[in-house]
């Protein structure tokens, strides 16, 4: 992860707005782009019109009052869980785990659903609370532990912790002690006093967005204007660095990891509360992976996860489109999402072929007769101070 | 108690101990040859399913698991090598490019599967690699039972444990591999190649790894389903972290791992306790890097990306 915002300003006071904001979408949109080319590829390749299915794919996000409606409810779980990952790779954590607290917060969420009677506003708020404790010990006690004093990989910790939440569902659900009577393995409905109350009649758009945005500037506020926050990212830019200034490491980092599982627990909540309404029984939401690709494209900015989140959900709703309108099977889209991550993360790759072009241009010119002056070879002092070290 | 013994006492849960092992002892292996030469290698989960897929798409193809077999081999090293490309020549960050290749081999298996195939699922007459069965080995006890029958690729993955031994620890290559891992300048200056090593160090793991798919889809079955790795490339990265970067030790962890899934076979009357049983390779894989059974040390540059001075 390279940080070069570690002042204790925000990125938009030091650059101005729109240098900013060139510097910072840049290399997302080139992986974008990339990625939606190479994507159109495998879809020609493959015997389908690549044309047709982005059409259909677009007009499936966007093509109507509806979809938009449905592309922005997509939006809110990828908005909240990939928040929690953005946090935790502020702080140099890797949540990989985020599916997993995504469901321990959505059966928190179901659990007081339906089994407290509350008036509606205490009953949301408790059912949130719920979910947000349940994702928060989730990601905190045992991947945060055994990462802060054992030295635990987070990435292997958490993807673990995500098995077992789904099999704790499984277990739940299938003949569990959260089963509805009858035969279907699937949770009750909640009551109406846990639903969010949806915006948009005939769509999924609940009150769940305001959940989100509000998390995204309390997430903003806590990172860049609270010690805490400063805290995490110099845990994030140099360990040793924030142990040698007299950080509590080792807090921060089960802090960190319990904060980013809030946030994906808050997503499994926001889904069944504005959404679903009941737990099913299933292997995946997809919102906990599809969250670490929204985090990355948006550089773990918490204002950036919010377009990256809407580009993510547009191609989430618009997959089903583009299998019925264009035939192309709907996971056409996690190819084409592998592909940005790909290139969000092999941002050398511009850099290595531009110098490859400048090296050719200089040879043909000194072919020509003329000696080479060429661009300076020397480049930028970087310092490679990265490492997963699994 | 006398239930308890009917379990352990029954040669079927350590034979299949074994043939569940398999799929985790191979990218264990892998993952070994990788990170001792300096890369973590996350991305052996997806070159595991482009294995398993490619296995069966060119065994179905062909009608002959061997080509299936080299099909998934190849497949698997070309994700292997643009891996590796991104992760040591392009030095990006080695755990998103890995989860990268995750994400895109999800998709593209799946893809695949629904294009080629439809949505009915891969032929049901994909032939599968065989199972060598000897009487005489069938009447030795306990190790009859536990050896015979088996897919082809159990014995060809205990002797690759012995060879991945005797490279990594007793051949100049093997050497370089480790030397190129714990300190890449230094092996720089005595001329070692640290970018060719690495990308040898990858490949094999990659090789491992598709093997490993191959064996899922055509060795314990012969059909490809989405997603069918279920998380055993990490599971094999973490047997190997306990098994201290080595051979022998991935292979004990990998066997352990194997145990915590084939105990939740005899379990399948309930649906409950199956559910609760089929958590435990995972709480034993997170119980294993705490360290459970002491701390192991990576190789020093593990994960560090290394440029070579020009």
């Amino acid at each position: 992860m390279q940080n070069e915002n570690f002042q204790d300003v925000t990125p938009l006071e030091r650059h101005g707005f729109l240098r900013a904001l060139l510097r910072a979408v840049s290399t997302p949109l080139v992986a974008v782009i990339l990625g939606i080319l190479l994507g159109s590829v495998i879809i020609e390749v493959s015997g389908y019109n690549a044309i047709a299915a982005y059409v259909s794919l677009f007009q499936g996000a966007f093509g109507s009052g509806y979809s938009i409606a449905n592309t922005l409810a997509n939006a809110v779980p990828l908005i909240l869980a990939g928040l929690g990952v953005a946090v935790g790779f502020r702080a140099g954590l890797f949540n990989i785990g985020a599916e997993g607290q995504y469901w321990m917060g959505a059966i928190a969420a179901v659990w007081v659903g339906y089994a407290v009677n509350l008036p509606w506003y205490l009953h949301i708020p408790l059912a949130l609370a719920a979910a947000a404790v349940a994702g928060a010990l989730w990601g905190g006690i045992v991947p945060g532990l055994a990462k802060a004093y054992a030295g635990a990989h987070e990435v292997i910790t958490t993807m673990m912790m995500s098995y077992v939440a789904i099999f704790f569902s499984h277990y739940l659900l299938e003949n569990g002690p959260m089963m509805e009577p009858g035969y279907v393995p699937q949770s009750p409905v909640i009551r109406s006093s846990a639903f969010l109350p949806v915006l948009v009649k005939g769509t999924q758009l609940s009150a769940g967005i305001f959940v989100a945005l509000a998390a995204v500037a309390v997430v903003y506020w806590v990172l860049y204007y609270t010690t805490w926050g400063f805290e995490i990212r110099a845990l994030g830019l140099n360990r040793r660095a924030a142990r040698y200034g007299g950080m509590p490491v080792q807090r921060n980092i089960v802090l960190a990891l319990a904060v980013s599982g809030l946030l994906a627990g808050l997503a499994g909540a926001a889904q069944m509360m504005g959404v679903q309404h009941r737990l099913y029984d299933s292997f995946s939401s997809g919102y906990g992976y599809t969250a670490i690709v929204v985090a990355l494209l948006a550089k773990n900015d918490p204002i950036g996860v919010v377009f990256s989140a809407l580009l993510f959900a547009a191609l989430g709703t618009g997959a089903q489109y583009m299998q019925i309108g264009a035939n192309v099977p709907g996971r056409m889209t996690d190819v084409i999402t592998g592909l940005i991550v790909f290139f969000v993360a092999a941002e050398r790759m511009v850099e290595l072929a531009s110098r490859w072009l400048a090296k050719r241009r200089q040879q043909r010119r000194s072919q020509a007769g003329r000696p080479g002056v060429g661009p300076a070879q020397g480049r930028g002092a970087e310092l490679e101070s990265k490492g997963a070290g699994v | 108690m006398s239930g308890l013994l009917a379990i352990f006492g029954n040669m079927q849960l350590w034979a299949s101990t074994l043939s569940l092992s398999v799929p985790l002892v191979l990218p264990a292996l892998g993952g070994t040859f990788s990170e001792r030469t300096g890369v973590v290698n996350i991305a052996m989960e997806g070159i595991m399913l482009i294995g398993a897929f490619f296995a069966v798409f060119f065994s179905s193809l062909t009608m002959n698991p061997w080509v299936g077999l080299l099909g998934a081999v190849v497949a698997g090293g070309i994700m292997a090598v643009i891996f590796a490309w991104a992760a040591i020549r392009l030095r990006s960050d080695q755990v998103i490019i890995g989860m990268a290749v995750n994400i895109f081999a999800s998709g593209l298996t799946a893809y695949l599967l629904n294009t080629i195939f439809g949505f009915g699922g891969t032929p049901v007459n994909t032939p599968m690699l065989p199972h060598l069965n000897w009487p005489w080995l069938g009447r030795i006890p306990v190790l009859g039972p536990l050896l015979n029958d088996q897919s082809i690729l159990v014995y060809i993955t205990l002797l690759l444990v012995v060879a991945g031994h005797f490279f990594l620890f007793h051949t100049r290559l093997g050497l370089r591999m480790r030397a190129v891992g714990e300190n890449p300048e230094a092996a720089d200056t005595a001329g070692i190649n640290v970018y060719r090593i690495r990308y040898l160090g990858v490949l094999i793991s990659g090789f491992l790894s598709a093997l490993a798919g191959a064996y899922l889809s055509i060795g314990v079955l012969n059909s490809f389903e989405v997603d069918m790795t279920n998380g055993r490339g990490y599971i094999a990265l973490a047997a190997m972290i306990f098994g201290r970067w080595t051979p022998f030790g991935s292979f004990g962890a990998a066997l352990l791992f194997g145990f915590a899934s084939a105990l939740s076979m005899p379990l399948q009357s309930s649906v409950a306790a199956k559910n609760l049983v089929q958590m435990l390779p995972y709480v034993v894989t997170i119980l294993a890097l705490i360290g459970v059974g002491g701390k192991s040390v990576a190789p020093a540059a593990d994960g560090v990306p290394y440029e070579a001075e020009k």
